[in-house]
């Protein structure tokens, strides 16, 4: 069961799922193909950055459930680091929320492919916490 | 050369100028930057702008409309990569190190989204980056960015 509403058009126009969860935060897949591709053979740093966005709104969304708040986020910035070319694989994701406060969040993501702990790509993001208004 | 079909080599030719519109036109085309169909909006001699248009499957919240902040990435990553080749006047073989975006205001729904990328320094390695987003004024930035980019081949540092 997903503990999130169905993935945004974003996530769905570029192919990606949740396929599994790492230490309770959903782990998002998204493959290969013409449309996430940079140069050629290689995936296009914008679309590894959407996969880290996608696993980070993940993970900060089932923290927030988990504890029984239904704020909205609204990201405030973000820091991608790229390590390793992505390659013409499957492509993961994984968000870890470090610091859940009442009026910010910080959550790194963690993209790889084959190899777990060979990173492509680390994203740092803040977010801000935001109480749903009433009506 | 026919029609519709530019030949990359004859406009990044070691030694003579870089023209990102021609280039764009390529890039656009193909991979991420035709799934995004980033257009080419203009240049200088240390930037490049290009755009993309809201759509419905670039969103992020369905409730809101607002994209998604990596559609905004992809565009300021093309915009600034393109910068150095316009500021070097040719292109070479790089990828990006690192990118770095504020986003000091979401873009509306239904608007197009304008990114400008600029070269500030060029090393023989690295490009040192920064850019902003806008909706049309560029007096009213909706994102900042900032970042490098390594040269790869075969003199990296």
């Amino acid at each position: 069961m997903i503990d999130m509403p169905a993935l945004p058009p974003y996530a769905r126009a570029l192919d990606m799922k949740i396929v599994d969860e790492i230490d309770g935060a959903p782990v998002v897949a998204m493959p290969f193909a013409d449309r996430v591709q940079g140069r050629p053979g290689f995936l296009h740093g914008g679309a590894i950055s959407g996969l880290l966005e996608i696993a980070a709104i993940a993970a900060i969304h089932r923290a927030l459930r988990a504890k029984g708040s239904d704020s909205a986020i609204k990201q405030v910035n973000v820091t991608v680091d790229f390590m390793r070319g992505g390659l013409n694989h499957m492509t993961f994701a994984v968000g870890e929320v470090t610091r859940l406060g009442r009026t910010m969040a910080n959550v790194e993501a963690r993209a790889w492919q084959e190899d777990q702990h060979k990173p492509i790509a680390m994203g740092y993001m803040h977010y801000l916490i935001r109480a749903k208004r009433e009506g | 050369m026919a029609f519709g079909k530019p030949d990359l080599g004859s406009i990044t030719p070691q030694g003579s100028s870089f023209d990102p519109a021609l280039v764009n036109k390529m890039m656009g085309k193909f991979g991420h930057g035709g799934f995004l169909n980033m257009e080419y909006v203009g240049h200088g001699g240390d930037w490049v702008e290009l755009a993309i248009d809201w759509r419905e499957d670039l969103v992020a919240d369905p409730e809101t409309g607002i994209l998604a902040s990596a559609v905004i990435i992809s565009l300021m990553d093309n915009a600034t990569s393109m910068s150095i080749w316009t500021k070097l006047g040719e292109f070479r073989p790089q990828v990006t190190m690192d990118l770095r975006i504020d986003y000091l205001r979401p873009s509306p729904s239904g608007e197009r989204v304008y990114g400008r990328g600029i070269c500030y320094h060029l090393t023989n390695s690295i490009g040192f980056v920064r850019g902003f987003a806008h909706n049309g004024n560029p007096d009213e930035p909706l994102a900042h960015a900032s970042g490098t980019f390594i040269r790869i081949g075969d003199r990296v540092a």
